[in-house]
């Protein structure tokens, strides 16, 4: 009854959402505000729908109703409440009905805002937001239904299928079900997914009005100012959900890593360079007028690429090609990605000539200058990583031949980006607008360049003699540096204007400037996981013994001690192989115990290797137990990681969300603030002129 | 030497698991390679079977058979290359953590180079494009600040238009 209700719903939003896209276009070709404003209600529908589906939805998961095959895959009865709740994110269909279900949440938000200004944007935004949901509503409702249930012919056939295949088929209830992938059950892995998907959704919006000013030719940066803060929205939860993913693989992966270089991290981190490209970007546009084709392209890309991670994730083209052709919603994902790929870039170049930039570029080392070099690196570092996830699939395409393009080929080619992002991003706060030369920079840059070298020369005869690490400190260095710098240097002009104590100037600072420095302190909190992701790249040292009982295994600067081992059967049905070990500096001082143990799920019949780790802001301990075998109960084998620095990358992390917040946060009257500052632009430019 | 018997007894163990597997031909020379010298190798492979992930910490059980057939080849006295040949031969070149450059593979290690410098070509064109050359008077950031009060701290004061557009509010506002 319920699975009926359920799929019934969502049948009724694919139409609703549909509806909506019609009457959206009718309404503008007809000019009939009473036409979009109807649509923009069937919009509004259509997240109270969806969120109907989905309770019913999580009715089915969390009353064991293993007749509906969705359940039967993603849960079972050992399981708790919450991860059943989770489970619906957990496999393929729930998580589509999950994507249109966010989609449809902020496209309902960004319908809801003041239009007043931008009524011509707003049956266009409906389009495109519309369509995107009914894109991924239609393949719940025709590909992969998660309210599909299993059916026993009068042959005792299983089947699968929403409504009975044959008048005397009955319905077949399983006792239990599958069980979740014990991967997804950690809690890094409940809040991953929705953090990913919340910053995939949230760039369509920016998308949406950029689609709106090609139609309606209203090409000025206003789609750019209104989405500002979506935009940035989106890139915190991208940020969010990828460092998730590392911390996630970190911790349940046990392979003493957070990044593999695997296509499917590939296909989140791509959007998010491009995504990082436009945030600078869209600068240039609203201070200069520059850039507005380039603007255009980067988001068009963005939310290709958000839907091509999307497709390279579920549709199992990545294993095969021969999974993509057999799955049924690969080719369909093809022809939608390229629809709106080949229709957004049709717009582009139909306004090609009316996104002409407004003034011109003064100087190769100005600030926007130096911004597109950012966006020529960025661009870089996501035609590897595309090329490196699309070419095994080209491989298998053309020569039959399976080939991984693993870790080193993208260490290799994306190391030196970095280095240079890096570099930038040390020498472009000290930039200005229209015209900065190498004297006017080098005359601000020379004391942090200076200082990080000292810096750099300390910790070559104090921690390492590593050219490519020492390369990287310095760089860190620079950027912390010349980012402190910039935060004195406005905070002292400041405090001597105003007369106002330094700390009281810098608050104030943050209130005037909240993007700039906001972003600075992105930039900061970006140096801080550079040090952890340098540290572990550079210096991570690992070795694996077999010990008996009290023996010990050293590496670096630590030992650890095989002190007992126990198995036991956790509350939800876990099999627990659990190990205590001892730890000891190198003189023999006793730091404290670590439990590295094995977990094994009796319903999905599989292991997890959890580590035991002690995390210090030197470095991280990462033990983990890879082998015991009851029958030679004298012997285990563990695997020890020592991974320096790594703890930056989640401190860094932290800050990274203080800086966004800060950047993120409203103005008091934003379109007031906007009229100021175009004022005093203007009366800028006409003074310099 | 607690450490020796303690490998040569894993060794034996395993070897006896291999007897059937791999015709009865394992003996193990000493020294036994640890498992740090089969991890070294194992990284360097991918698992035949496992999407992306490499053989030295793959938690199947084939790719635990596959560590035990690297530690054999060890002991047998195989280097590095020969064991990696040998599993391109029998699994194909995925196993390789990149793949060979030749035929089309060429393409994975060409193609990036290019278009990138391409990309850099195309706006190194477009920038002097955009570029003309400034007029004398407008090089000096002075002349960027209205009406050249925005630097009135002095010489060493940093001569940042925005630094400038700060104050000159601010004077604005007493």
């Amino acid at each position: 009854m319920f699975a009926e209700i359920g799929y019934g719903i969502i049948v009724v939003a694919f139409i609703v959402a549909l509806y909506s896209v019609g009457a959206a276009i009718y309404g503008e070709r007809t000019k009939s505000p009473a036409v979009v404003e109807s649509a923009r209600r069937a919009m509004l529908l259509l997240w109270p729908l969806i969120s109907l589906a989905a309770g019913t939805l999580i009715y089915l998961l969390i009353t064991n109703h293993f007749e509906v095959s969705f359940v039967y895959e993603v849960t079972s009865r050992e399981m708790p409440t919450y991860l059943k709740i989770t489970a619906w994110w957990g496999g393929q269909a729930g998580s589509l009905v999950f994507w249109s279900w966010l989609m449809s949440a902020f496209a309902s938000l960004v319908t809801l805002r003041k239009w007043e200004r931008d009524r011509e944007f707003l049956p266009w935004v409906i389009v495109v937001t519309a369509l995107t949901t009914a894109f991924f509503l239609s393949l719940v409702v025709f590909y992969e239904n998660p309210f599909a249930r299993f059916w026993q012919t009068t042959g005792g056939q299983i089947v699968t299928s929403m409504f009975a295949p044959s008048a005397s088929a009955v319905a077949y209830f399983p006792s239990d079900g599958n069980g979740l992938n014990p991967l997804l059950r950690h809690p890094g892995m409940i809040i991953h997914p929705p953090m990913l998907y919340l910053g995939f959704v949230s760039f369509v919006i920016p998308y949406a009005f950029a689609i709106a000013a090609l139609i309606t030719g209203r090409t000025d940066d206003r789609w750019i100012r209104i989405t500002r803060r979506w935009t940035l929205i989106a890139w915190l939860f991208l940020s969010f959900g990828l460092v998730l993913g590392g911390r996630w693989a970190y911790d349940v992966l046990g392979w003493g890593g957070f990044w593999g270089w695997d296509p499917v991290e590939i296909a989140a981190l791509m959007p998010w360079l491009t995504g990082t490209a436009f945030l600078h970007s869209v600068m240039i546009q609203e201070k200069r007028g520059l850039l507005k084709q380039w603007n255009m392209i980067l988001i068009i890309l963005t939310y290709s690429l958000v839907i091509f991670g999307t497709f390279l994730t579920r549709t199992g083209v990545l294993s095969s090609v021969h999974a993509f052709a057999q799955s049924s919603i690969g080719p369909v994902f093809f022809v939608f990605i390229g629809f709106t790929f080949i229709t957004s870039l049709a717009l582009l170049i139909y306004r090609w000539p009316d996104l002409r930039g407004e003034t011109e570029m003064k100087s190769l080392l100005s600030r926007e200058a130096l911004f597109l070099l950012n966006n020529l690196l960025f661009m870089s570092v996501l035609v590897i990583c595309f090329w490196g996830v699309v070419f095994p699939i080209v491989s298998q395409l053309f020569t039959g031949q399976t080939v991984t393009v693993g870790p080193p080929f993208y260490d290799r080619a994306t190391a030196p980006l970095f280095a240079a992002l890096m570099f930038l991003m040390g020498i472009a706060p000290l930039s200005t607008w229209k015209r900065s030369t190498v004297g006017t920079i080098g005359r601000v840059l020379w004391k942090s360049a200076a200082a990080a070298l000292v810096i750099t020369i300390i910790l070559f005869f104090t921690y390492t003699q590593n050219i490519i690490a020492l390369v990287g400190f310095y760089l860190i260095a620079l950027v912390l540096l010349v980012t402190l710098y910039e935060f004195w240097r406005a905070a002292w002009a400041r405090s001597k204007a105003a007369k106002e104590n330094v700390a009281v100037a810098l608050w104030n600072l943050f209130g005037r400037d909240r993007r700039r420095y906001g972003g600075y302190i992105i930039h900061i909190s970006m140096m801080l996981m550079a040090v952890g992701i340098l540290g572990i790249n550079a210096f991570q040292i690992q070795t694996q013994g077999t010990l008996a009982l009290n023996n010990s295994l050293t590496l670096g600067n630590y030992s650890i001690k095989y002190e007992s081992i126990a198995q036991f059967t956790a509350a939800d049905n876990r099999q627990v192989t659990r190990a205590v070990v001892n730890v000891y500096d190198k003189n023999g001082s006793y730091l404290g115990q670590l439990y590295p143990r094995i977990d094994y799920y009796p319903d999905a019949q599989q292991n997890m290797t959890i580590p035991g780790e002690r995390p210090t802001l030197q470095d991280d301990l990462y033990v983990l137990l890879v082998d015991w075998q009851p029958a030679s109960a004298n012997g285990a084998t563990f695997k020890i990681f020592v991974n320096p620095l790594i703890n930056w990358l989640w401190i860094g992390s932290l800050v990274f969300f203080v800086g966004i917040i800060i950047a993120a946060w409203p103005d008091r009257d934003p379109e007031y603030a906007s009229v100021r500052w175009r004022a005093r632009r203007a009366e800028q430019t006409s003074a310099a002129d | 030497m607690n450490r020796i018997l303690r490998f040569a007894l894993y060794a034996l163990a395993f070897g006896i698991v291999l007897a059937g597997f791999w015709a009865a031909t394992a003996h193990a020379q000493s020294p036994t390679p640890t498992d740090d010298e089969v991890n070294r190798i194992a990284h360097q492979l991918y698992c035949p079977v496992c999407e992306n992930t490499p053989l030295d910490v793959c938690p199947t059980e084939a790719c635990r058979q596959w560590r035990d057939l690297i530690r054999q080849q060890l002991s047998e006295g195989w280097t590095e290359a020969q064991i990696k040949q040998y599993f391109v031969q029998q699994y194909g070149v995925r196993v390789l953590a990149e793949p060979p450059a030749s035929g089309l593979n060429w393409l994975v290690y060409v193609l990036p180079p290019l278009i990138i410098l391409a990309g850099a070509f195309l706006l190194f064109r477009a920038m002097r494009g955009w570029i003309k050359p400034p007029a004398a008077s407008a090089l000096s950031p002075l002349s960027s600040s209205p009406n050249g009060r925005g630097m009135s701290e002095g010489e060493d004061a940093p001569k940042d238009e925005y630094v400038a557009r700060l104050e000159e509010e601010l004077k604005k506002r007493k």
